[in-house]
């Protein structure tokens, strides 16, 4: 039913996912950008010069849509969910506040020294700089997934007369999913980033860039998507043992898994019918659920069944799991296989490079799943076991809600395809100036554009 | 009517709306000429643009945080009136949103694109800042009336929605008069006086049409003892309009180098036509309806942020401080070498 509450969910939804595209981007970046620049400090080099003056524009541009869009979250909670702040304003209003007053301002000053300061400040300034954008985008990073963590296994609280009191901010803060999931999106950034990294130095080696600044990102990348996935893996089912035991009608969904019981089997394929409760074509594999969520052959695992229905829709969150643990699974073989290739100063096969420029966005895939995971499997409540989405949602018409849905959707359309068409082309111009015979735009045409004759 | 001002549940609430407050008028004046270029952004050489640009570049981030402060503020602290307002602003708020997005992404898509594509992002940027002014004019018009549902209420909102673009490019074209030289100065200058009449004009209308609206807000001003303390209020506006006329003049003729004057006399004029406002509106988060207390957040939960508050703050305003001390002076190209 097409409803206000839907759309509301929708735009929220589509606020949200177009959002986190890019501070997920600036986060890591913001580290390696650091990372870039000390390089050239201490050695000198002018090929950490150059890398840091390419990727610094793909950050400004990231760091901008990231700002715009997160601007327009801060508003999302009042105009389409007024009950949100009505029942839990007193939990998430101070850590609102806290990512505003430490986080946000102290990213969008230091940006502005950052970016255009490098000839006003010290060298040690600038660099200071640097790290302060990074770390003011991780610190916000760790304030708004303590408030959503909390959304999901909320403690420290009581509830008198319908709202929510704070009975102890150490306990919301450090609440049982916080630990797990802030590392589980750290990780994603730097996995996000590792094959943006990636993906660009292949696309100018297949252009016939053989520049060791080049080759040098390209091996920095894989070996940190190397080390990182396997990492990443591992918290992953960190993450989920986690969610069993505080969320188990979100992990029962992820699973496909509608009747509980012991010797529960892992479903491979299926399709979740929320009518029938069941999935349809299923093939499974019987007891290994119950292994690997309980370590024990005849281990106990819930099923959907078992909460009636306060359950989150089944298929997206099943499907969206599938996803996530694909591309993850994708990027491990892709890190391993390309990092093992370049062993020794070794050409990337052709081949390993064109998958490579595939991969690129694949982290927005990842992390756009596993968010989808989270946030739909929490459903139907918007803070587990105290408000549901439903209660919070906006009373304007339905017209009202659509409207500016349509309107949020054509505008991200056209942003996010822009990005992505900015970025490929800002590669392409790099080497259009630092390969002798390649084709070159008129000087005369840049010369107006400051920031784009690089 | 005021509540014991001794005790926290009295004056916490007080705080946080007087901060908030303060919040909303550093956002308006600072991205106040972030958007009142923006509106200007049209009228000149590409070159010029450029240097327009340059002016505001390093700042504009840091410039719209404070309106994620102003509303972030009414979301922690009167979480009862946040939802409210919201929902009332909810077209304007939106329109805002898209402006402010379109506006900020320009700023940066517009130095990285081809420049066969460059005019379509300088179009965007202004109209982008074109949309979020409009936008934020019907909001604060809106919030005057206490969201009165009559076509009189919406044609006040609308003629703010006038008004307040008319002060910006006030403001943006005494910012460049500041920060710019030779060519572009000159035509900031041309621009400051144009949309000064503009201004004056706005501020004339709005300030009374505002206490027509409401028997509460005509007695708070035009009552006496109030009036008589009240009454240096419009005639300081008035006074500082006419400086910022003659100082633009003396500018002009060269009979003065003082290019610091214009622009620190508008943001005195946003200053005083705020607490105009302000006092206008005062003890109400939503006129007629709400006052602060009664959508204040649990006491509790606003000492959190209170501590948290006066220790960053500050910290806040130093750096802001140290950012603007970096890019004194004239605007330079930018780069990121």
């Amino acid at each position: 039913m097409i409803d206000t509450l839907l759309l509301s969910r929708i735009q929220f939804g589509a606020n949200i996912s177009f959002h986190i595209l890019f501070p997920t981007i600036s986060i890591a970046l913001g580290w390696f950008l650091l990372y870039f620049k000390i390089q050239h400090n201490k050695t000198g080099d002018s090929s950490w010069q150059d890398v840091y003056q390419f990727w610094v524009k793909i950050f400004a541009l990231t760091f901008a849509l990231g700002v715009v869009s997160g601007i327009t979250m801060s508003f999302q909670f009042g105009t389409n969910w007024p009950g949100y702040m009505e029942v839990v304003g007193n939990i998430a209003g101070p850590l609102l506040a806290y990512e505003v007053l430490t986080a946000f301002f102290l990213e969008a000053t230091f940006l502005g020294v950052m970016l255009f300061g490098a000839k006003r400040v010290s060298q040690r300034v600038h660099t200071l700089s640097i790290f302060l954008v990074a770390f003011g985008t991780t610190l916000s990073a760790f304030w708004i997934i303590a408030l959503n963590s909390w959304m999901h296994t909320p403690q420290g609280f009581s509830m008198v007369d319908g709202r929510a009191f704070a009975d102890d901010w150490f306990a919301i803060i450090f609440n049982p999913s916080m630990p797990y999931r802030l590392l589980h999106m750290m990780i994603a950034s730097f996995l996000t980033v590792s094959f943006l990294l990636a993906g660009l130095s292949a696309y100018r080696y297949l252009r016939g860039c053989r520049a060791a600044a080049n080759y040098a990102v390209l091996k920095l990348a894989l070996t940190s998507a190397m080390i990182l996935t396997p990492v990443q893996i591992v918290l992953g089912d960190l993450h989920g043992l986690n969610t069993l035991e505080y969320q188990p009608a979100k992990l029962a969904a992820m699973e496909g898994i509608w009747e509980g019981g012991k010797g529960v089997p892992a479903v491979i394929i299926g399709i979740p019918d929320a009518k029938t409760r069941s999935n349809a074509y299923e093939v499974s594999i019987p007891k290994l659920a119950s292994f690997y969520l309980t370590h024990d052959w005849n281990g106990e695992v819930k099923g959907l069944n078992d909460f009636g229905d306060k359950i989150p829709p089944v298929a997206p969150v099943f499907f969206a799991f599938r996803i996530m643990v694909g591309i993850g699974l994708l990027m491990l073989l892709a890190s391993w296989l390309g990092r093992w290739q370049l062993r020794g100063g070794r050409e990337l096969p052709r081949w390993m490079a064109k998958g490579l420029v595939l991969m690129t966005f694949s982290g927005w895939i990842g992390v756009l799943a596993g968010w989808y995971v989270t946030e739909i499997g929490r459903q139907p409540y918007l803070v587990t076991g105290v408000l549901t989405t439903a209660q919070a949602v906006t009373k304007l018409p339905t017209g009202m809600v659509l409207s500016s849905l349509l309107a949020y959707l054509a505008v991200y359309v056209g942003l996010l395809l822009a990005y992505i068409w900015v970025v490929f082309y800002l590669t392409r111009k790099v080497d259009d100036k630092s390969m002798p015979k390649a084709s070159v735009a008129p000087a005369s045409a840049s010369a107006t554009n400051p920031l784009g004759a690089q | 009517m005021l509540p014991d001002l001794t005790t926290p549940a009295g004056w916490l609430p007080l705080f946080f709306f007087v901060a908030m407050g303060i919040a909303v008028l550093s956002y308006v004046v600072l991205d106040g000429y972030d958007l009142g270029v923006g509106l200007l952004l049209n009228r000149t050489s590409d070159h010029n643009k450029d240097m327009m640009i340059a002016s505001i570049g390093p700042f504009w981030d840091a410039n719209e945080t404070w309106i994620v402060l102003g509303v972030g503020l009414l979301l922690v602290a009167f979480p009862l009136a946040h939802g409210l307002v919201l929902t009332e602003l909810y077209i304007p708020v939106t329109a805002m949103l898209i402006g402010l997005i379109l506006r900020g992404v320009s700023f940066d898509f517009r130095v990285k694109v081809d420049i066969s594509q460059k005019p379509l992002w300088n179009f965007l940027f202004y109209l982008g800042s074109l949309v979020a002014s409009v936008a934020q004019g019907v909001m604060i018009g809106r919030l005057i009336v206490g969201f009165e549902s009559g076509l009189l209420g919406w044609m006040f909102a609308l003629l703010v929605g006038i008004c307040l673009p008319a002060g910006y490019t006030l403001l943006g074209s005494t910012w460049l008069i500041l920060k710019t030289e030779g060519e572009l100065q000159k035509q900031a200058m041309g621009w400051a006086k144009i949309s000064l009449w503009l201004t004056a004009g706005g501020v004339g209308l709005v300030s009374i049409a505002t206490p027509y609206f409401s028997a509460e807000i005509m007695s708070k001003w035009f009552v006496i003892p109030n009036i008589l303390w009240l009454f240096p209020i419009p005639i300081l506006t008035g006074a500082l309009f006419l400086v910022v006329l003659k100082s633009i003049s003396a500018l002009q003729s060269g009979t003065s180098r003082k290019e610091w004057v214009p622009f620190v006399s508008v943001v005195a004029i946003f200053w005083l036509s705020f607490f105009g406002i302000a006092y206008s509106i005062f003890p109400y988060v939503i006129v007629g309806k709400m006052t602060l207390w009664q959508a204040a957040a649990a006491t509790e939960s606003l000492y959190v942020i209170f501590w948290g508050a006066i220790v960053v703050l500050p910290t806040i305003l130093i750096y802001t401080l140290y950012s603007y001390r970096v890019f004194w002076g004239k605007a330079r190209e930018l780069s990121y070498q």
